[in-house]
């Protein structure tokens, strides 16, 4: 299942941030430092999967935003990388060529959308054409 | 103060008719140059949301909690006293007020912390009931918030509310998959709503339903099946599981059946059988490479026994690890042969030189999955070789990757205690050499394994006190502070198992260098002590070596009765006169001893009076500064060993300088009889549960638990936030600053920047004929460059890797192993998980006894379900039926368009599996039946509340798939 999903720009600001599990406040702070620190200095030649704790980040950059997933270590990679990229062809879809500025105003939005695609974790829509 | 602050003020008109939107607070938060502005402007915007969200007006308490949510999800701000507010807009019939509700609901509500979520039970119950006015805007979220907040009591409260969306049969239901997600939830917080959810999922999995359904219910079960410590429950539903892996065209359903039979196959040997075919079907047609890495991963993990498949899956894995523009699947089929192990090494051995080029790949991911890969292969052939390289490798890495090697070498090696381990002395200097690594960081973990093997394998000391040496005597390590803990182990071994050094004076004098006040006290502790050792070793075989000769003079004639015994019996005899008791006892220990160092004596091994003279000026003259230290345990020490030499000196012959008069004096030989019995006593490893044996005193009172500590010490566990949230402030005011830039000019800003980075944009021109199929993992990404230095690595090891049968030249050494609690570590860690998935599995197990007490047992739950398709009419179901009943070669199952009704009443032959399972089925045929005369009728509920008196019985398992 998936744990939690993070928008991140390359500074480190979340642009989303949505748990499918209970995290303290603090704890999410500390998430999101140290996923944004695992994700932005790669290079794109490198995988898009870092192991995180007892978890692994599966992880997509567009643009300037990092959009990670974390999922647990037993599920598989290819399959969540699809994932992201379906969630982005969504927002796409939706913003009409999404950008940052896009998520960072329509807050509500897009979490509505996000709701749509996963709910408690578990992927709702796997192709794009519903 | 903030609370304060807002009670005072209560809403007023003025603040309805200028409060500032969401999106108002975003500008302002974005224009704001600095940290310190951006806080000034969040916590004004805190103030204006305190006042607002008590406002009696449903629309600003709206756009309050709005902005609170937005402040919440991304700044971290608690929200948790705005609970109520949230739940106060819950019945408005605008749906923008819900909708507000449920988001911020979503965000901050926490299935322990938050106690108000019941008051919304009601609220939540006509949301989720079906009624043409209640539109999915509302339920949707009604879902969402009681998958992620809800706690056991509402789970178990609302789970038949879910019911009548779970088992819609409108082909297009949206909410079907979402409820399908929530009941999930619902299971696994609150085991006891089993009864009432399991079966409508199960019916999810049907052909007919919607194909979102079934993909949500797959997923589901993946779930469930997965996180059960015992999956078995879930064997009598493999037959459906079987038909969607068959017939399913959707990928993302297929990977997640996978999954669950990779849990069922190893329980189940027949299952195992059944889906080979199909999944190498996959192996070999699927262009999906996720599916494909999927089948690599069941087969790997449980179809082994299938030689066939495991051959293609290679082959399949060979592909992956040799894509080199796909750094992706390089790491995934790294990770599939890890999963190997070293039975199937052969696997390996064509992968070689690329695994070992990733070791050196600038990608951590990828060094680390080949790291793992090399540690798997490991076994007790091959491990000298593939340790010797990767130490040798670990060397020119870079420090993180160096470390990571050698924990990795020093976790396996010492795996259930160095089972993998044939030749110590290999062992022990490979420990050694690894110490010399520039990175070397592992000090701890070394620390314990020198001194581990040292009280557990006698067979290696006279190595390991050659690796101690070694390292004493280097003065270049003492100034390195990640090696002290090394030599400290170093020295303890020196000083322990001096007996075997060839030059004690030697090691004397390395423990005494001058830069050994470079070690922090608590080593220089162990340096003293290990001087007192040697120097106690060094004096009395100084005195044995006298006395032997006196008995060599005196004991000629007992030679030929093998006098080594006699002869020490003799020197005991002599200095026994006037012995305490307490000196008798160390006596009896010390006479085998004795015997050995005869033994040593007659090998030339000498310690001359001149030399014994000179070691106690060194230590003299090194330690005697120490008896001031201001340490306490390095000057008790000290002065122990300024104590002995005073003693020494004292006696009355020292300073004679023929050595012979020296036993004639009684104090000597009452010393040597004094220090044996404090060094003699063998020091063994001790058991980790050691300490639970020992039974506590009656007049000890412990406390039951540490509740009060939890109280004193609970709030400093936060403290490592602090740093991350310093820094983390100082993102945000760089970032704010290059955000109001862009929002001047965005459109030319990020033309420019797809220019530059367009590799991260989504493509202009989308083609919009890509296939729909989900998952369709194999798009093209970018091409890699391996690193140039890999050539070298290459030709590192050329052996690694490869079993070689090189037979051990020596036996393996006799390793003391304590009790079964030794080596063994991770033991309770997962207990509490598993217990709650066995309340699962195990309410599971019943629904599923249940469902099947109407057929007449055989195909339990496949004849349930089959009969309820029937229902459905769908025509597909014949045809599937027909498919499984070619393939079963009893052909027992009747099939065909009778009614659903009758299809229960069928008397099946029971398809006899094993003559040991007979009676118990025999036994569950009675239960079944007679039970079934009570449940005729569905009743979920009802049969939720029967007693159990099926429940865990063992399962009988049947075949299913035939």
């Amino acid at each position: 299942m998936i744990r939690f999903i993070l928008l991140q720009n390359r500074q480190g600001k979340t642009r989303l941030a949505k748990y499918y599990i209970p995290l303290e406040d603090s704890e999410k702070h500390k998430v999101e430092y140290e996923v944004h620190r695992l994700v932005v200095n790669r290079d794109p030649k490198h995988t898009n999967f870092v192991e995180f704790r007892t978890h692994k980040v599966i992880y997509r950059r567009y643009a300037g935003l990092f959009f990670s997933m974390c999922v647990d270590i037993t599920d598989n990679e290819l399959a969540y990388l699809e994932c992201i990229h379906l969630f982005v062809e969504i927002l796409d879809h939706f913003f009409s060529n999404v950008c940052e500025l896009d998520l960072v105003f329509n807050f509500h939005k897009v979490y509505l959308i996000l709701d749509e695609f996963i709910l408690a974790g578990e992927i709702q829509e796997t192709s794009k054409r519903d | 103060m903030a609370a304060t602050a807002a009670s005072s003020s209560s809403p007023s008109l003025i603040d309805t008719l200028f409060q500032r939107s969401l999106d108002d607070v975003i500008r302002v938060l974005r224009s704001s140059s600095s940290a310190a502005l951006e806080a000034a402007a969040i916590a004004r915007a805190l103030d204006e949301i305190r006042r607002e969200i008590r406002s009696p007006d449903l629309d600003t308490k709206a756009v309050a909690l709005q902005k609170l949510t937005y402040l919440a999800s991304l700044h971290h701000f608690d929200m948790s006293w705005a609970a109520f507010h949230a739940l106060e807009l819950l019945p408005s019939t605008s749906l923008p007020h819900p909708r507000a509700a449920y988001l911020a609901a979503s965000v901050s509500f926490h299935p322990s912390s938050t106690d108000l979520l019941p008051l919304a039970t009601h609220q939540l119950r006509k949301h989720l009931a079906p009624s043409p006015s209640n539109s999915p805007a509302l339920a949707a979220p009604a879902l969402h918030l009681l998958a992620l907040a809800s706690s056991p009591d509402l789970a178990g409260h609302l789970a038949p509310d879910l019911l009548p969306i779970l088992s819609s049969q409108s082909s297009s239901n949206p909410l079907r998959p979402k409820a399908v997600a929530t009941a999930l939830r619902a299971l696994a917080v609150c085991p006891d709503t089993a009864p009432v959810l399991f079966k409508p999922l199960v019916e999810c999995l049907s052909l007919s339903s919607d194909p979102r359904a079934v993909s949500a219910a797959i997923g589901a079960f993946c779930e469930l099946a997965l996180a059960a410590s015992d999956p078995s429950p879930y064997i009598p539903l493999a037959p459906e599981f079987y038909r969607l892996l068959v017939d399913s065209r959707n990928n993302w359903v297929t990977i997640k059946v996978l999954k669950i039979f990779a849990r069922l196959a190893p329980l189940e040997p027949r299952v195992a059988a059944r889906i080979v075919d199909p999944v190498c079907q996959l192996l070999r047609r699927s262009t999906a490479k996720s599916l494909v890495f999927e089948c690599i991963r069941t087969v790997f993990s449980s179809l082994l026994d299938h030689d066939a498949a495991v051959r293609l899956a290679v082959d399949k894995t060979k592909e992956f690890v040799a894509s080199d523009d796909d750094p992706n699947l390089r790491y995934l089929g790294l990770q599939a042969l890890t999963m190997l192990g070293p039975a199937h090494s052969w696997a390996v051995e064509d992968s070689r030189e690329v695994v070992i080029q990733s070791l050196n790949d600038t990608d951590t991911s990828i060094r680390r999955e080949a790291l793992r890969l090399e540690m798997g292969m490991l076994s007790d052939s091959n491990v000298v070789d593939i340790c010797n390289m990767l130490i040798k490798y670990a060397i020119k890495s870079d420090p993180e990757f160096a470390n990571e090697i050698l924990d990795a070498v020093l976790a396996t090696c010492g795996r259930n205690v160095y089972e993998l381990i044939v030749d110590f002395d290999w062992y022990v200097s490979l420990l050694g050499e690894m110490v010399r690594n520039p990175h070397f960081a592992k000090g701890d973990e070394i620390e314990r394994q020198l001194v581990d093997v040292g009280l557990r394998v006698r067979d290696a000391r006279p190595e390991l006190i050659r690796v101690a040496r070694n390292l004493l005597i280097d003065p270049a390590l003492l100034g390195n502070p990640f090696l002290c803990r090394v030599l400290s182990a170093a020295a303890w071994v020196s000083g322990e198992y001096v007996e075997f050094s060839r030059n004690p004076l030697e090691l004397v004098e390395a423990l005494l260098q001058p830069r050994t006040n470079l070690l922090p006290p608590f080593v220089r502790a162990v340096y003293v002590q290990a001087v007192f050792k040697i120097l106690a070793y060094s004096f009395i075989s100084f005195i044995k070596q006298i006395q032997a000769g006196e008995l060599l003079e005196i004991g000629n004639s007992f030679i030929q009765r093998g006098g080594k015994q006699e002869g020490s019996d003799l020197v005991a005899a002599k200095s026994s006169s006037d012995q305490n008791n307490a000196f008798a006892i160390g006596d009896g220990v010390a006479t085998d001893d004795k015997a050995i160092l005869f033994d040593s004596i007659e090998k030339q091994e000498t310690f001359k009076h001149e030399s014994i003279s000179c070691l106690l000026n060194l230590i003299e003259t090194v330690v005697g500064p120490l008896s001031e230290c201001g340490e306490v345990e390095v000057q008790e020490r000290a002065r122990n060993v300024l104590g002995l030499i005073l003693i020494i000196r004292e006696t009355q012959f020292w300073n004679i300088e023929e050595g012979h008069e020296l036993t004639r004096d009684d104090k000597i030989t009452k010393m040597v009889e004094l220090m044996e019995s404090a060094f003699s006593e063998e020091l063994g490893p001790v058991s980790t549960n050691a300490q639970k044996r020992v039974s506590v005193p009656e007049a000890l009172i412990l406390n039951e638990n540490l509740s009060d500590l939890l109280d004193i010490l609970g709030d400093d566990d936060i403290n490592p936030c602090a740093s991350v949230s310093f820094s983390f402030r100082n993102h945000h005011s760089t970032e704010t600053n290059q955000d109001s830039a862009t929002a001047i000019e965005p459109n030319s800003f990020l033309a420019e920047h797809r220019k530059r980075h367009g590799l991260y944009y989504l493509h202009m021109d989308k083609d919009k004929s890509e296939s729909n199929d989900y998952p369709c993992a194999n798009e093209p990404l970018l091409p890699v460059s391996h690193g140039e230095d890999t050539e070298d690595i290459v030709k590192l090891p050329a052996q690694s890797l490869i079993p070689e049968k090189a037979k051990p030249t020596k036996p393996r050494p006799l390793v003391i192993r304590l009790d079964e609690g030794d080596g063994v570590s991770s033991s309770n860690l997962t207990t509490a998980k598993e217990s709650k998935g066995d309340l699962l599995s195990g309410a599971i197990r019943d629904v599923l006894l249940r469902n099947e007490k109407k057929p007449s047992l055989t195909h339990k739950t496949s004849l349930d379900r089959t009969s309820q398709r029937r229902e459905n009419g769908a025509s597909e179901n014949s045809e599937l039926i027909s498919q499984q009943k070619e393939s079963n070669s009893f052909g027992d199952r009747e099939h065909g368009n009778s009614s659903s009704r009758k299809g229960r009443h069928h008397h099946k032959e029971r398809i006899e599996s094993s003559g040991q399972n007979r009676d118990n089925e025999e036994k569950s045929h009675r239960h079944s039946t007679k039970s079934s005369r009570h449940h005729r009728r569905h009743k979920h509920r009802q049969r939720g509340d029967a007693p159990l008196d099926i429940a865990p019985q063992s399962p009988v398992i049947q075949d299913f798939l035939l």
